[in-house]
C-alpha cells in the first residue's frame, strides 16, 4: 500500500474569492489514520489557514461531517487507506452554507432541533416526593434508537428534499421528536403533532431512504418519519370518522 | 416550519451550493425519487381511464364498445402499459416501506421487517388472485 495519499481539499476564502476551490495536499497513510487526521495533518504541517470542524475523534460529537468522495461521512470515521491509492475529495456537507474551506453554517439545522420541542412535556408534573419517573427496559427500548443521534447533520447532507427547500424540517429533527414522542415519560405527542403533520415536516419526505444509509449511529431517521406519517394518517381518519363525543 | 429559514438573511459571504439542474442523476436512488414524483402523472391518467371506463359502461351496449375500440389504439395501450409499470414501482415502494411505518412487537421483540413486507406482498397476491378469478374465472 502506498504510504502517501492526496487529499483534494475545498477551500474557500470568502474575502479573497467568490467560489470555493479545490487544492491539493500530499499526507501520510498509515492504516490506522481517519480523513480527520489527515486534515489535521495539513493544519499542522502544511497549511495552517485550513478550516475544519472536529472535536471528540471518536464518533460521538458530530462535527466532523464532511463529504468524502461524494459521500456523507464522519472523517474521524472513515479511514483514509480505504481510498488508496487515492486521492480523496473532501468537501463540505453539501446541502448547506458554506462559510469558510470546510465549516458549514448549521443555524438552520440547531432551530429545527429546538422547534420540535425536544424536551420531556408533561400536562402535570407530580410532586417531587413522589420521586423519579421510573422506566422499564421495554420502555427505554421504545425509543432508545432514536437517542443516539449525535447531530452530525449527515442525513441532511444526503437528503435531497432538504437539499431542493429547505424548508422541510429534515430527517433528524423529525427522528428527535419520535425520540420524545416514544418516551413513556413524555406526554407531549400531541403539540409535536401539530408542528410535523405540517407540509414541511413529515410530508415533504418522499421515502428516499438515504438519510438512513448515510447515518452513523443507526438512528435511522427514514424509519422514524414513515412510522410518524402512519400515525398522523390514523389520526386524520379517526378525526373523520370517530364521532366527537366517542373519543 | 413557515418562516424562511433564517440563515439567508444578511451574509453575503457564506457560499450557497445551487443543486445541478441534472443532481438526480448522481445517484439510483435519487432517480428512483424522481421517477417517483413523475410516476403521479400516470396515476392520475389510470384514474381517470377507469372514470372513462364508468362513464362507457353507464352509456350502454354501444358506448361500451366504442370505449373497447379507443383503448385498442397503440397510443393507449402504450400509456396503460407505462401507468401499470409505475402502479406496480408504487405498490412495491410502499411494501417495502410498510416494515419502517409498521412497529410490531410480539412477546417483547419487534417483528422482523421480512414478515411484514411479506405478510403485505401476500396479501396483494391474494386479492390479486381473487381479483382474477372475479373476472376472468366467475
Ligand atoms: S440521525 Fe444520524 S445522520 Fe442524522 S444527525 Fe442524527 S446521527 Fe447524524
Ligand atoms: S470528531 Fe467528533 S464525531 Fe468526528
Amino acid at each position: 500500500m502506498a504510504d502517501r495519499i492526496i487529499l483534494q481539499v475545498t477551500r474557500y476564502r470568502p474575502e479573497d474569492e467568490a467560489q470555493p476551490t479545490f487544492r491539493e495536499y500530499e499526507v501520510p497513510c498509515p492504516k490506522e489514520w481517519v480523513v480527520l487526521d489527515g486534515l489535521n495533518y495539513v493544519k499542522d504541517h502544511l497549511d495552517g489557514t485550513l478550516s475544519h470542524r472536529w472535536s471528540c475523534r471518536m464518533g460521538i460529537c458530530g462535527s466532523c461531517g464532511m463529504t468524502v468522495n461524494g459521500e456523507p461521512k464522519l472523517t474521524c470515521a472513515t479511514f483514509l487507506s480505504d481510498y488508496a491509492p487515492g486521492p480523496v475529495r473532501v468537501e463540505p456537507l453539501a446541502n448547506f452554507p458554506i462559510i469558510r474551506d470546510l465549516v458549514v453554517e448549521i443555524g438552520d439545522f440547531m432551530q429545527k432541533l429546538a422547534h420540535v420541542k425536544p424536551w420531556i412535556i408533561r400536562q402535570e408534573e407530580k410532586p417531587l416526593s413522589e420521586g423519579e419517573y421510573q422506566q422499564t427496559p421495554e420502555e427505554l427500548d421504545a425509543y432508545k434508537q432514536y437517542s443516539m443521534c449525535i447531530n452530525c447533520m449527515l442525513c441532511y447532507a444526503a437528503c435531497p428534499v432538504y437539499g431542493l427547500d429547505p424548508k422541510f424540517l429534515g430527517p433528524a429533527a423529525i427522528a428527535l421528536a419520535q425520540r420524545y414522542n416514544l418516551d413513556s415519560r413524555d406526554q407531549g405527542e400531541k403539540e409535536r403533532m401539530e408542528l410535523l403533520s405540517q407540509h414541511e415536516g413529515i410530508w415533504g419526505c418522499t421515502f428516499v431512504g438515504d438519510c438512513t444509509k448515510a447515518c452513523p449511529k443507526n438512528v435511522d431517521p427514514a424509519g422514524a418519519i414513515q412510522r410518524y406519517k402512519l400515525k398522523a394518517a390514523l389520526a386524520w381518519l379517526k378525526d373523520i370518522f370517530v364521532p366527537r363525543g366517542a373519543k | 416550519m413557515n418562516e424562511q429559514p433564517k440563515y439567508t438573511d444578511f451574509h453575503p459571504r457564506w457560499f450557497r451550493r445551487r443543486m445541478s439542474t441534472y443532481w438526480w442523476l448522481k445517484r439510483w436512488s435519487y432517480v428512483m425519487f424522481i421517477l417517483r414524483e413523475l410516476s403521479s402523472v400516470f396515476i392520475a391518467w389510470s384514474i381517470v381511464f377507469l372514470l372513462l371506463l364508468t362513464r362507457a359502461v353507464s352509456q350502454g351496449q354501444e358506448g361500451y364498445e366504442q370505449f373497447l375500440a379507443w383503448s385498442k389504439n397503440p397510443v393507449v395501450v402504450g400509456l396503460n402499459v407505462i401507468s401499470l409499470l409505475f402502479v406496480g414501482f408504487h405498490a412495491v415502494t410502499w411494501f417495502n416501506l410498510a416494515p419502517k411505518a409498521m412497529v410490531v412487537r410480539l412477546r417483547g421483540r419487534r417483528v422482523p421487517a421480512l414478515w411484514i413486507a411479506g405478510s403485505n406482498y401476500a396479501a396483494w397476491a391474494l386479492v390479486s388472485a381473487l381479483v382474477a378469478w372475479l373476472i376472468l374465472g366467475g
